[in-house]
């Protein structure tokens, strides 16, 4: 068995495992279906918004329901001090300066 | 015969690839950690938003805070009225939650109310939840039971503000697949909620209001913001929002502290793969004497770019699919927690894109055997005599 064979072969194994992981996700992802399903009747039932993620201050448990600024509300000039909070994604202000319609003439 | 040809050129590279090496298996090394930190965060960041969209899809329609002095302030009930006259509104209801800080374990928990009762089929409860006039009971998240040893039957103590203990009788707990959901939380009827934190009568955390037709959920949210200057209506949408920016914007600061990793690979591949050494040439030379044709040396530099990056690419993503599937992201999963007492065991659904492992293939191998095939061309178009001279 020269080494091009021996390439090939190791080329094909890794090839054939890549493959075999993905089809194994995709039947775990069939299998996990009914997870889901539970899940999402406990997200309904009990009426939550957020994933359980990081707990160390309330607006990285519950970022959905934070205020806009609160990563720095603690005190005014407060400096963010907790890690996951230090990784979470500023609010979007991509709108500021567009017209704010209130209906009210 | 031709197929022979092919092999004996990619026999031949294999064999002048051994010759260097060390060099060769150092650069497959970073090359496959290179790809296996690019894939892990590629297929963390999927696997959460597929997860949390799935999972929060069955969130509120629509959530009402009230907001004073810039906070989230607790909400009268009596808001419910102005709320339900808006036309598409089809419920309002109040909902009770809140922190509650663990001076044993030093932890914060969330305590919520049932809105209604879970099917019996449900396998991530263990026990049941307490229902809606259920005194001294709860239903508590596996964190809680692992940190304070509860087990079904057991008693959870727990501090109201005017220091009184008050003893629930566990009677659920969540399974361990449902733990980035329900890590945390301890599930109480409405009136022990009440108690426990002293809420006045007459308003609660937030409303959860229910629309007939979900594409009017922004006009409702607009009139609410109308009737009640004062509110923040909060939309299904802008909550499954939140956690895809929030996502991308994690897996963008992971990248970000490893972009100088990825900036030193490349500038070593660069400098392999584009200039040839001294030896390089001399053997493209030599070959050449010897009666190779170009074509003959560009597949043989082919075949040793396609050696090496495709033997990295396949390494380096089976690793980054262990690392997050098997081994639950080990070594991310402290920057994503934060800093707590108490840290949810997720395992994560296996979600993959495979268009996803597609790109990170063409962005690896194709640039790599590009950066090598140029030039060797060049080397190869000259004259051997003048290339094995320098």
């Amino acid at each position: 068995m020269n080494r091009a064979s021996v390439f090939l072969a190791c080329v094909s194994l890794c090839l054939l495992t890549l493959t075999g992981l993905i089809f194994w996700s995709g039947e775990t992802v069939k299998q996990q279906n009914r997870t889901v399903r539970d899940l999402g009747e406990i997200s309904a039932c009990l009426r939550l918004t957020d994933l359980s993620f990081s707990h160390d201050a309330r607006y990285t448990r519950h970022p959905s329901q934070a205020d806009l600024f609160s990563a720095f509300q603690d005190h005014p000039g407060s400096i963010e001090h907790f890690p996951s909070g230090s990784v979470s994604a500023p609010p979007d202000f991509s709108d500021l300066g567009a017209t704010i319609s209130t209906g009210r003439r | 015969m031709s197929l022979m040809k092919h092999i004996n050129i990619l026999d031949y590279t294999l064999l002048s690839l051994l010759r260097r090496k060390f060099r060769n298996s150092g650069i497959v090394l970073v090359f496959s950690f290179v790809i296996c930190i690019t894939g892990s965060v590629l297929l963390l960041t999927y696997a959460f938003k597929r997860e949390a969209v799935l999972v929060l899809g069955n969130v509120p329609e629509l959530i009402v805070q009230k907001m004073s002095a810039g906070r989230h302030e607790l909400i009268p009930v009596s808001f419910s009225e102005k709320i339900r006259e808006i036309p598409g509104v089809s419920s309002v209801e109040p909902r009770y939650w809140g922190y509650y800080f663990d001076s044993f374990t030093k932890a914060n928990y969330t305590v919520v109310t049932p809105g209604g009762r879970l099917s019996e089929g449900n396998k991530l409860l263990q026990g049941r939840l307490p229902a809606a006039d259920e005194r001294g009971v709860a239903a508590i998240g596996g964190g809680i039971a692992r940190t304070r040893f509860l087990g079904i039957d057991d008693d959870l103590a727990l501090f109201s503000p005017d220091g009184r203990l008050r003893n629930f009788r566990v009677i659920g707990i969540f399974q361990a697949p449902s733990e980035l959901l329900t890590f945390d939380l301890i599930v109480i009827s409405e009136r022990d909620l009440k108690e426990l934190f002293s809420l006045p009568s007459g308003v609660a955390t937030d409303l959860v209001v229910g629309v007939r037709n979900e594409t009017e959920a922004p006009v409702v949210a607009r009139k609410i913001r109308e009737r009640i200057p004062d509110s923040r209506p909060i939309l299904r949408k802008e909550i499954i929002r939140t956690y895809d920016a929030l996502f991308s914007w994690r897996s963008g600061l992971i990248l970000t502290l490893f972009a100088g990793a990825l900036a030193a690979f490349v500038i070593l591949a660069w400098d392999k793969a584009t200039g040839l050494s001294a030896d390089e040439r001399r053997e493209i030379g030599i070959l050449k004497a010897l009666g190779w044709e170009t074509s003959d040396i560009l597949e043989m530099k082919f075949w040793e770019g396609v050696a090496i990056s495709l033997t990295s690419f396949f390494l380096g993503i089976i690793a980054a699919y262990a690392h997050i599937f098997f081994f639950d992201a080990a070594l991310f999963a402290p920057a994503l927690k934060g800093w707590s007492v108490v840290y949810p065991r997720f395992h994560l659904i296996p979600f993959i894109d495979p268009y996803q492992i597609a790109t990170l293939l063409s962005l690896t191998v194709i640039p790599y055997i590009a950066a090598t095939i140029i030039p060797s061309w060049k080397a190869a178009v000259t004259d051997p005599d003048e290339v094995v001279r320098g």
